[in-house]
């Protein structure tokens, strides 16, 4: 019966879903930030620890929301790990072109690990979903201690 | 009984196919579809019969302005107000509310007096109290729901003893849960303390008749686009005393008997409420909403509603995981659930691959998904149109929904 959605809830989102590998929070951090939408419901908060030449060392996240949200955070963690502030940002904007458009331009090596929700741009519904852990991310980067949202016409 | 092929037949959208699926529509709580009548009224005003209302002396002024008054006619009959004038033309019931806050919250209301809104209301009956208590010295209470999902008249009462409340505003029905209020009890019990009631008949005068002088209501609001009419257009009814005591809220044409530079006068309500150019087509397609309503007849409307809702509690009930929110014994057809194993957006995904739209996430009622303990739900909502093979095919999509997931 739902043949036609396994593009977007494939193997990996379900087995993710199921059971997150990264779902936790980090008891030592360097940064913390909130996401929040309410519209849909979805909450994620993320924790990041920087390496001393300032890398991404460990990431954590807490996420209550859909299989997208959750899973979006989750691989994230794996792709941006030792990953500069900067090279994340760059990332999260290959990203959201990826789940906004479905055409990934550059799609190097470092987004492989955000496939699995490369269809999420055929669901627009959804692609503030798969936004929202990003979000929180950078804005913990950032230092932005509001929480930080992707509904409201911005993904 | 009512003639549910007939009825459909009536509404164009229906016929629509959704990913090649026949449109399984289950969010008419969020907004209904609207019958040929009503887009035919619309449209033949436009084609035939428009102009600027209340001021034009040619012959096509008075006509539309006929027509636009005949949906006042039209409401005061819906609803039996006891005088036309009652009826004030909004742009929904957020609209109306915010009139209310407004004209009787700043214009009669003092400092030091109370409102009392329930944990179960949509955010347009939250949000334009708590601007009026920080605006205007306003305490601000909030009457509780049992657990399940009932106004809690013990509680309710208890709120109104100090004598200090002057308006009550509730919901008479719930855009969450269903649950209707025990309309005339409010009444009895704020009248017996000195309130003035207030409800938000938003959902309900979709499934019920509605006559707000046996309710013993002193307000009630509705918008037109959930009730088979146009968006851009609602409704404030009104005690005459009340509103003829409230001062406007917005000023402008149309609501003015006399205007100088030095001071103007107020026209006569409901013009007094109504001011500029207000939603000519739209009030003409409301009044063909209403009068495709009452040819229905609101006896065959809730018996149908009534029998989709006991269909849909005993299949959804019997969904494996499946949580239906709220068990209140009055209650009509907007049945919130929650999927274990199933976040509400992915389950509202998975179902509009069928073609079947719900409504998923807070319903604009924030407060009372923390006060049930949930972030978000999924919600199925049923109109006239509505079939019980509509609500088989949700229940044995859910089914699926929950093996998909698990």
């Amino acid at each position: 019966m739902f043949d036609g959605v396994r593009d977007l809830y494939n193997k990996t989102i379900l087995e993710r879903g199921r059971k997150p590998l990264h779902m936790r929070a980090l008891a030592d951090y360097d940064a913390t930030a909130k996401g929040d939408n309410p519209m849909c419901g979805d909450r994620v908060e993320v924790w990041v620890k920087l390496a001393e030449s300032g890398v991404i060392a460990e990431t954590g996240y807490k996420a209550r929301g859909c299989e997208i949200s959750v899973v979006s955070a989750d691989l994230m963690v794996e792709a941006v790990a030792g990953h500069s502030p900067a090279a994340t940002r760059a990332l999260f904007s290959s990203f959201r072109q990826m789940v906004e458009t479905g055409i990934c331009a550059d799609c190097a090596k470092a987004l492989q690990p955000l496939q699995p929700l490369s269809a999420v741009h055929k669901y627009k519904s959804r692609i503030k979903c798969a936004t929202l852990p990003w979000h929180a991310l950078i804005a913990a980067l950032d230092g932005t201690t509001a929480s930080v949202s992707s509904e409201g016409g911005s993904t | 009984m009512i003639d549910l092929a007939r009825i459909r037949a009536d509404f164009p959208i229906l016929g629509e196919t959704i990913r090649g699926k026949p449109l399984v529509f289950l969010d008419s709580a969020a907004s209904a579809q609207k019958p040929r009548p009503v887009i035919a009224a619309m449209v033949h005003a436009m084609e035939h019969q428009y102009a600027n209302i209340h001021r034009g002396l040619h012959w096509m002024s008075e006509r539309t302005t006929e027509a636009y008054e005949q949906a006042r006619d039209a409401v005061a009959t819906l609803i039996n107000a006891n005088d036309r004038h009652e009826i004030i033309f909004t742009g929904n019931s957020t609209g109306a509310i915010n009139l209310l806050a407004h004209s009787y919250g700043r214009g009669i209301m003092k400092p030091g007096q109370a409102v009392v809104i329930s944990e179960m209301e949509h955010h347009s009956n939250i949000v334009p109290w708590q601007m009026l208590r920080d605006q205007h010295g306003i305490e601000l209470r909030i009457a509780p729901i049992t657990d399940a999902g009932e106004l809690d008249l013990n509680a309710f009462e208890a709120l109104l003893s100090d004598g200090r409340v002057g308006l009550v505003s509730i919901t008479h029905m719930s855009n969450v849960l269903g649950t209707y209020t025990p309309a005339e009890r409010i009444c009895q019990i704020s009248h017996a303390h000195g309130a003035k009631v207030m409800f938000d008949g938003s959902q309900a005068i979709v499934h019920r008749r509605i006559d707000v002088q046996a309710l013993g209501a002193d307000f009630y609001c509705f918008t037109g686009h959930k009730l088979y009419g146009p968006t851009g257009i609602g409704v404030l009814w009104g005690k005459r005393e009340l509103l003829n005591a409230m001062p406007p809220f917005m000023g402008g044409g149309d609501m003015i008997s006399s205007v100088s530079f030095e001071a103007s006068k107020w026209a006569e309500v409901p013009h007094k409420f109504e001011a500029g150019t207000p939603a000519i087509i739209e009030g003409i397609g409301l009044k063909a909403a209403i009068d495709y309503v009452q040819a229905v007849g609101y006896d065959a409307i809730a018996a149908h509603e009534a029998a989709l809702t006991d269909h849909a509690l005993a299949r959804l009930g019997n969904v494996e995981g499946l949580t239906i929110l709220g068990r209140a014994q009055d209650r009509g057809g907007v049945i919130s659930f929650t999927l274990a194993g199933a976040h509400p957006h992915d389950v509202a995904t998975l179902l509009d691959r069928q073609g079947i739209a719900v409504r998923a996430g807070h319903h604009c009622a924030e407060p009372l998904m923390r006060r049930l303990g949930v972030d978000s739900t999924a919600r199925a909502s049923f109109g006239i149109y509505t079939t019980p093979g509509e609500i088989d095919a949700l229940a044995d999509t859910l089914e699926k929904i929950r093996e998909f997931f698990t």
